[in-house]
């Protein structure tokens, strides 16, 4: 009993001196990803990828000439543990940022926690919108980087004329789609010609829906789907698709959720010729690309491993903050905020990734064919990078908000929900 | 424009045939698919090597050059061309660095060369490069291969032909099934060509009036929905008579078409069904006839759906031909495993907490997540692949319903396991000792039962078919640590609808609930239709609290 005290005494002195050390000469960084729970099938991922991108930044000699030192959490795919693991993140390990979240959920529960203890949040996943907190930074796509263009594409290189959007039901896909079926009624499609479904987390009997949807297609126009269904309920959608004997050539899918993580092991037959929007793909033939997949093989030690979206909107996310941190000489999260928008940084596909003033980034739009060895071959690509918009264009609410933490078009004071009709900050009130 | 270059190309043929010496380059394989066209003899050189040119340019050319260079290659008239066709719309036309352009035979070879189908078996060390293909090209190809194969001696492949041409209704294969008509001789396929036909037809318009009222016919009498997809079409057409015509030939599908839509659902619901009494039947015997809630049910499940994995990777490795009964083999396996699991629980756990409910639910609660995050850090947190055999895989036509295999299977599938878990319990001695101690251990323990022994063993039992389920469900499913999950709450309530301790109960419960659920999604959506399910179970209970078929006698509450 007496040597288990003492052990546990001279562990806790061990530590006490190793955080102490730790506060002089490195710089926190934290990780807020899901390692347990549904979500860890995506999030594990981005968790070794932040280590991998600050392993890297300390053989270059570290930041400020400090080292990194990650400190990750397992917020376990439980929504409110995010804010709480958040809070631990900013009020007890003082970590000067952190990269992390996955599904608007789970953003939506630390923006409180971030705003209240002024933190600095890198959200590295495609999102909804509708929304500008100046601790925020979205270095995934918003709406029009992603959807619009991809119902651009089908409209007019496919022909579509007919649309179901069909979606997991939560607040990605009911924004989405609510802006989606905004953007086809200004493009002249007709009620008749727009079939809108949700579907629970998880589903898997989807043997209702698909018929559905292929007499949604028998009506003489050519069809597609555009879906917004989440994660796992994604390959028994697809494999009742080729059940039921629904060619990709006859109803195209394209989905939003479906990268090359989830598709990693899974037999990708029933999914071939079906298409996916994203700003990156694993096929994309960059040198930089080629680097980034070599180390990440090198780093795992498995060459099997694939590199997704988020992965490098995390990638992008991080090199800009490092370039901050440079720029404003510290780490303080008030003067990074100040120094990110204008921050440019290279991205994967060969272009340049820009932080604009409403904390959104510019991103090409890629639209890419499952492949059988579930890879993406691109078809289609924008010509131009595009800008992150935080509010839409398409939504009667929020057309005429724009949100700008620079002050520049908001008459001086820094907003993200200027209303440019009235030339008010709607402020705080009205957010999230 | 394309079928007279067609002639003209046939005719030059023709001619290059009588000058050149023939060069048989083509296997013998190839020579059973002969195409169109006056070209039944051997290949020319000039020809073949017109061919070269077009397949090696293939590797380097956009999509847009790709779909030209496949519409020339068919154009060729070279016995090889279908094959060619096929492998490059399946993703299996490769090219090493040369350029050299082979075949997979399988996915990983052998090879042969695409031009002269010399055979160059594994080319192993060689690095293969896939000629892409995309939608589009994929869609081209598709009616390129059927118009070839429509001549094909071998019926059931003009027979799928027959069916890609209706699909693709590309006007430039009215020639060739006109031809393939001609000489026909299964009426089923002349009757798809027949349609195929009319689809082209009314789609380009490319006869007189009469034409395409006789094409309306056609379209009719088959009553499907692509023949609606055909006919509503024409709604925008100028022509009245048509126009009236199509739309009564609409009306009439339509109205059969929605006694099929009954019928269809009905069946979805059966289907639904059956995987409910899947994953109910193993938590019947250990809920139902034991009495523990085992919130760690569904685990079992995942475990049976890992055990498939891991079987068919062990087979993969061991014995690849194997593979097609790997699902049989998982069935033991999977029920050994789980089983086990389950006896291990319930000796460790369970034991200590007979006739304390809520212990035995928070503690099988925990216990279920412990088991989700050591499978998620043993097997890592993705999903894993569970390969359909080829019997499981595809659907049939039964008039206008469409009946996927591997549902088919898993209907068959549960009431077989339905029937010999009955049996077990009816006509063995196990089966007897575990009604026993059920009804009355007290006494059974007094005859000289060993009831300590019967738990187990019932509980493992009930486990070992929760494995089997999830050998089942890893087929239409993802086999991932969450598995498991989205089945607990379901087979909870078929059991309790269907009556505690009672198997006839659970499949009923489990077949009304399914055909229930499936009849209200087409109006209420999913998500409403499993509210309204819900609601009506709590209802239910409200009036019978026991459930549809409810044990009667003094010993029920013991």
């Amino acid at each position: 009993m007496k040597l288990w005290k003492s052990a546990l005494a001279g562990f806790a002195m061990l530590s006490a001196t190793t955080a102490a050390h730790a506060d002089s000469d490195t710089i926190k960084v934290g990780i807020l990803h899901s390692l347990s729970g549904t979500m860890a099938i995506s999030e594990t991922t981005l968790k070794d990828d932040m280590l991998m991108l600050i392993k890297q930044q300390n053989e270059k000699g570290g930041l400020l000439g400090k080292k990194l030192e990650p400190v990750v959490v397992d917020p376990a795919s439980n929504w409110p543990l995010f804010a709480e693991k958040m809070r631990q993140l900013l009020s007890q390990e003082k970590v000067a940022a952190v990269f992390g979240c996955w599904t608007s959920v789970s953003r939506k529960s630390v923006l409180p926690v971030v705003e209240e203890l002024d933190g600095l949040l890198f959200y590295p996943v495609q999102y909804e919108g509708e929304e500008s907190s100046r601790n925020v930074f979205y270095t995934g796509a918003a709406p029009n980087q992603q959807a619009i263009p991809a119902v651009d594409y089908l409209m007019e290189q496919e022909g579509v004329e007919r649309w179901v959007l069909e979606g997991t039901d939560y607040v990605y896909p009911r924004t989405t789609n609510k802006i989606l079926e905004a953007y086809l009624k200004s493009k002249g499609v007709k009620d008749e010609d727009i079939m809108i479904n949700y579907t629970p987390f998880g589903f898997s009997d989807w043997q209702t829906e698909v018929s559905k949807i292929k007499t949604f297609g028998s009506a003489g126009k050519k069809t597609a789907v555009v879906s917004t269904i989440n994660g796992d309920a994604n390959v028994p959608f697809y494999k009742e698709l080729a059940n039921q004997g629904i060619k990709a050539e006859d109803i195209p899918v394209v989905a939003f959720s479906v990268g090359e993580e989830e598709l990693a092991g899974i037999d990708t037959k029933p999914l071939v010729g079906h298409l996916a929007a994203w700003n990156y793909f694993q096929s994309v033939d960059t040198p930089a690309n080629e680097t980034f997949i070599k180390e990440w093989h090198d780093y795992t030690g498995n060459e099997k491993r694939v590199t997704n979206d988020p992965m490098e909107a995390t990638y992008i996310g991080f090199n800009m903050w490092v370039k901050a941190v440079e720029k404003a000489s510290t780490t303080d999260p008030d003067k990074v905020i100040a120094a990110l928008p204008g921050t440019e940084v290279p991205n994967l596909t060969g272009g340049t990734a820009k932080m604009l003033p409403n904390h959104h980034i510019t991103k090409p739009v890629l639209i890419g064919e499952v492949q059988d060895d579930g890879q993406f071959d691109v078809v289609w690509e924008t010509d131009d990078l595009v800008a992150g918009d935080a509010w839409s264009d398409y939504l009667p609410g929020s057309k005429d908000l724009i949100s700008d933490w620079t002050g520049g078009e908001t008459g001086g004071t820094p907003c993200g929900n200027y209303d440019t009709k009235t030339e008010k900050c709607l402020g705080l009130k009205a957010m999230h | 424009m394309k079928p007279m270059r067609a002639t003209i190309r046939s005719v030059l043929t023709a001619i290059a045939l009588c000058l050149a010496l023939a060069t048989p380059l083509h296997t013998s394989a190839a020579q059973e698919t002969v195409p169109d066209g006056p070209t039944t003899a051997p290949t020319s050189a000039a020809e073949t090597h017109d061919l070269a040119g077009l397949v090696s340019r293939l590797p380097k050319a956009s999509y847009n050059e790709k779909s030209e260079l496949a519409g020339a290659i068919a154009e060729t008239g070279n016995p090889r061309v279908e094959l060619i066709l096929s492998s490059f719309s399946a993703g299996r036309l490769q090219a090493t660095k040369e350029g050299r352009v082979v075949i997979a035979l399988k996915d990983d070879g052998p090879y042969e060369d695409a031009l002269t189908g010399d055979k160059l078996g594994m080319m192993e060390g060689i690095r293969l490069k896939k000629v892409r293909v995309n939608n589009r090209l994929r869609g081209e190809l598709h009616g390129l291969v059927a118009r070839l194969a429509l001549s094909s001696p071998d019926a059931s492949i003009r027979r799928h032909a027959a069916r890609e041409t209706f699909d693709a209704a590309d006007p430039d294969s009215l020639p060739s099934i006109e031809k393939a008509l001609s000489r026909e001789t299964e009426s089923d396929i002349a009757e798809t060509l027949r349609q195929a036909r009319a689809a082209i037809i009314l789609k380009n318009g490319v006869v007189d009036e009469e034409g395409q009222l006789a094409a309306i016919e056609t379209l009719r009498d088959r009553g499907d929905l692509e023949a609606l997809n055909a006919l509503l079409g024409l709604d925008k057409s100028d022509n009245l008579v048509l126009r009236e015509s199509a739309a009564s030939a609409v009306r009439s599908i339509k109205r059969t078409l929605e006694y099929w839509d009954v019928a269809q659902n009905v069946y979805y619901g059966l289907s639904l069904g059956s995987v409910l009494l899947l994953a109910a039947i193993g938590l019947a015997i250990t809920f139902g006839v034991m009495g523990v809630i085992n919130m760690a049910h569904g685990e079992m499940i995942m475990l049976g759906a890992y055990t498939t994995y891991v079987v068919q990777q062990v087979l993969l490795a061991v014995a690849p031909s194997l593979m097609s009964v790997s699902l049989i083999i998982s069935i033991p396996a999977a029920f050994i495993v789980a089983g086990g699991a389950g006896i291990l629980i319930e000796r460790t756990i369970i034991r200590f907490l007979y006739g304390r409910p809520l212990e035995t639910l928070l503690a099988t609660w925990g216990l279920s997540l412990i088991l989700q995050q050591a499978v998620r850090t043993i097997f890592g947190p993705t999903n894993k692949p569970v390969v359909a055999p080829d019997w499981m895989s595809g659907a049939f036509q039964l008039g206008q319903l469409t009946i996927t295999s591997s549902r088919i299977w898993i209907i068959v599938f549960s009431m077989i396991v339905l029937a010999v878990l009955m049996a077990f319990l009816k006509y063995t001695h196990f089966g007897t000792q575990t009604r026993a101690v059920t009804q009355n251990r007290k006494m059974a323990a007094s005859m000289g039962v060993r009831t300590n022994l019967v738990d187990a063993l019932t509980f493992g039992l009930g486990s070992g078919v929760a494995g089997i389920a999830g050998v089942a469900l890893s087929q239409i499913d993802n086999v991932s640590p969450n598995l498991g999950q989205s089945y607990i709450i379901d087979s909870f309530m078929v059991v309790v609808f269907g009556g505690v301790g009672n198997l006839w109960g659970t499949l009923v419960g489990a077949m009304t609930l399914g055909v229930a659920n499936k009849l209200l999604e087409p109006f209420a959506g999913a998500v409403v239709g499993k509210i309204v399910v819900l609601i009506f179970i709590i209802l239910f209970i409200q009036r019978r609290p026991r459930g549809l078929f409810a044990l009667k006698g003094r010993f029920v509450d013991a």
